[in-house]
């Protein structure tokens, strides 16, 4: 099928470099345009880009900067992951917003309530909330086998049900305690708080760790697992994967609770780390900066690493921009460009690159049906299409 | 299928081709790895110094924090920056103002006031509950520095938590709701279901049953708890319409920037009246289409809270503990502006005299 199985060695060496030219114009041209855009942005908007880039390099370079942004991408790299196993299987799971919010919060309920000895209460509260994250995700994957619903429609609006579930029992006498105009649930105990890097001026979180791990066990399923085959092929193509003996249904249901499950995660490192409680002021919305993030680095777990890093980078040194005087919306028109420039960038090259690879097939057909006259050519021909 | 979502699609197209990608895949697989681990490297031992370490600064004026809807939101966020433009002309310090987005955490928070405090502002004003916790803990990082929060009350030796009373200025509104009711009908729209906007609501609904005990009255909120509801005119827009077309005819709105659009909805409709919220909005430029429909407004005086907090820091005094701003010391009122409340006015008085005195009580919850 591809120049890369014809015999000819010298083929092969060049299919290869032009693979590696290939690689790397995607990510370069997606960097270059992205910042000839954000500079037309800039300009636009009557201001000099060289001196934001400046301000942004320079603070972004201390090391508050550095500990600020590593935390904040935990969870952007954690809900990416949940957005990326719906990704690979072509299933758009809208819905890690509601689920990581959902779940963080009956952890934190659970939590509140409960005194056990150290790490068993750490790991009880991650199961609950990957457990409630699964739950929810996976009403999404039910209704899509049994009833055909499409998940983009059920996880969206399963959004709406879990803000409206946890508003009403994050009142005072049901499940929250009224602390000034604030309401949350109660407060973790010692022993549920997880560990932290002792960096300076702050620590890091130790969630760091389970993010990694999360990354690498999501490599490990994808790529070398059958699991992780059948998922890609479904993927690619569900008539095709159906006929060879995969259950898509099955596969449709285990992959949203396996999304779930991620997405059960994100709220983790502010409730474990940080805030040991679930109130009013629970971040929100990491589960569309998933999205972002998962197209940004293409579903890959290094790639998505780079994203979330380069998000919260952009996070921090923006807000340093608005301080300095430039309009605060315009790192939101960044980030927006640079997710744009990658899809866009990759989606390009991706078709330069069949395009080329259908012309150099052709071209060795054509040389050797030459080479080989009219009397074997049939044989020939058949060898290379198969 | 491919047109909906294409770029997975394709990746994993790429994917399944991956197994006899050959060598050239790993290493850049790799190389991708090492440069991630280094990075990351780099990044988390942060050996280096610190911003604050960097650059200390002097005395730099006034740093206030906008809580969601920004400076222009008619409403609360507005009240805070008049007391800052009143400091400005009167003391002549120098303010520095930014704004809260949508979604935003406790880091992003901390950042904006430690941005300030670090710069050699003082004081640093958090406006809305939202920084609470915030206040709180940037406080900590620098002594110097004089925090103020509106709405919350945060422990710290040098921060001045600034709450109000607007369970009962609300009272007062739903005494003026049910008195220029006709249809015996009114409504409550809240921006977010939280403790701080539960509070406006049961003081209305305590003023509206105390006044008319045939009164029905309607609350409901735009989000339970999402803090989008403080800046979405279009949700409380539509809130009003449907209101409105339940027979109701004035609306209170407690959702800062969103209520301008429950009072655009109530101007369309003839004989409706909206209640504003926060600044006294029928003075508010932004609104002036809609002001006949603006029958009072319950002000909050965080201008003047912002005021008393930026004297007493340029004294060299600075105002820190809880100082609450209740009805009795004008810390609320409702607006008379546009002269539509004059007829009811000795009710109204009688009222506010009766919570003064402590005949009444209103309830923080409802």
């Amino acid at each position: 099928m591809t120049a890369a199985k014809l015999p000819a060695a010298g083929g092969a060496r060049s299919a290869t470099r032009d693979k590696v030219i290939l690689a790397l114009a995607a990510p370069l041209l997606a960097v270059v345009a992205a910042i000839v855009i954000s500079s037309l942005v800039f300009l636009a908007s009557g201001e000099n880009p060289f001196r934001a880039y400046g301000i942004m390099a320079d603070y972004g370079h201390y090391s508050d900067s550095q500990v600020w942004i590593v935390n904040k991408a935990v969870p952007y790299y954690l809900s990416a992951l949940a957005v990326a196993i719906g990704f690979r299987m072509n299933l758009f799971n809208i819905g890690v917003d509601g689920q990581y919010r959902l779940a963080a919060f009956a952890a934190a309920a659970v939590g509140g309530s409960l005194v056990l000895p150290g790490a068993l209460q750490i790991v009880l509260l991650i199961l609950i909330a990957m457990l409630v994250g699964a739950v929810w995700s996976g009403i999404a994957g039910l209704l899509k086998t049994t009833r055909g619903v499409s998940e983009v429609i059920t996880t969206i609006m399963l959004n709406s049900i879990a803000a409206s579930v946890i508003g009403y029992f994050l009142q005072d006498g049901r499940l929250a305690i009224k602390d000034g105009n604030l309401l949350h649930t109660k407060f973790l105990p010692e022993s549920s708080h997880f560990f932290s890097f002792p960096t300076h001026p702050k620590p890091v979180y130790g969630f760091v760790v389970i993010a990694v791990i999360a990354g690498a066990l999501y490599w490990f399923l994808l790529s070398r697992t059958r699991f992780g085959f059948d998922l890609r092929a479904v993927g690619a193509s569900e008539p095709a994967a159906e006929a060879s003996g995969v259950s898509v249904k099955r596969m449709i249901v285990i992959s949203m609770l396996l999304s779930g499950a991620a997405a059960g995660l994100v709220g983790m490192p502010t409730l474990l780390g940080e805030s040991f409680q679930y109130g009013t002021d629970f971040p929100a919305g990491i589960g569309f900066t998933g999205i972002a993030i998962a197209l940004l680095g293409r579903n890959h777990p290094v790639g998505m690493a780079f994203g979330a890093l380069l998000w919260a980078f952009l996070d921090r040194t923006g807000s340093r921009l608005e301080f300095e005087g430039y309009a605060q919306e315009i790192v939101g028109v960044i980030q927006g460009v640079i997710v744009l420039c990658v899809v866009i960038a990759y989606e390009l090259v991706r078709r330069y690159g069949l395009r080329l690879q259908q012309r150099k097939v052709g071209e060795e057909l054509a040389a050797a049906a030459r080479a080989t006259g009219g009397a074997t050519g049939n044989n020939d021909k058949s060898e290379v299409s198969a | 299928m491919s047109t909906r979502v294409n770029l997975p699609l394709s990746r994993s197209h790429r994917g399944l081709r991956e197994r006899r990608e050959g060598p050239v895949r790993r290493v850049t697989r790799i190389a991708a790895a090492a440069s991630a681990t280094v990075v990351l490297a780099l990044t988390a031992t942060a050996c280096g110094q610190s911003f604050a370490e960097a650059n200390r600064a002097k005395h730099a004026g006034v740093g206030l924090a906008f809580d969601i809807g920004g400076r222009d939101d008619h409403s609360f966020n507005e009240a805070a920056a008049r007391g800052t433009e009143n400091a400005r002309k009167d003391l002549g310090v120098n303010v520095k103002m930014l704004t809260a987005k949508n979604g935003e955490t406790e880091a992003d928070r901390e950042q904006r006031l430690s941005s300030f405090a670090e710069a050699g502002y003082n004081p640093v004003i958090g406006v809305g509950f939202a920084y609470s916790q915030s206040v709180q803990n940037v406080a900590k990082d620098f002594p110097e520095t004089t925090f103020g929060v509106v709405d919350a009350v945060p422990t710290g030796k040098n921060v001045d938590a600034m709450v109000f009373a607007e369970h009962e200025g609300s009272y007062l509104a739903g005494v003026a709701a049910a008195l220029k009711s006709k249809s015996h009908k009114v409504g409550f729209i809240g921006g977010v279901n939280n403790a701080l906007i539960q509070k406006f609501q049961a003081g209305f609904e305590q003023g509206v049953r105390a006044t008319d005990p045939k009164a029905k009255v309607v609350s409901q909120y735009l989000y339970p708890n999402n803090d989008k509801g403080f800046n979405d005119p279009a949700a409380a827009k539509a809130k009003a319409s449907g209101m409105l077309d339940s027979g109701i005819d004035v609306i209170y709105s407690a959702a800062g920037q969103s209520g301008a659009g429950s009072i655009e909805a109530i101007s369309k409709r003839k004989g409706a009246w909206a209640i504003g919220v926060d600044s006294d909005q029928y003075q508010q430029a932004g609104l002036a289409k809609y002001r006949d429909c603006i029958l009072t407004s319950v002000v909050k005086n965080v201008d003047v809270a912002v005021y008393d907090l930026i004297k007493s820091v340029e004294d060299g005094k600075p105002l820190t503990g809880i100082h609450a701003y209740d009805l009795k010391k004008n810390g609320v009122k409702l607006a008379t502006s546009g002269g539509f409340i004059k007829d009811i006015q000795p009710q109204i008085d009688a009222a506010r005299k009766k919570i003064v005195e402590g005949k009444v009580k209103v309830k923080e919850t409802p």
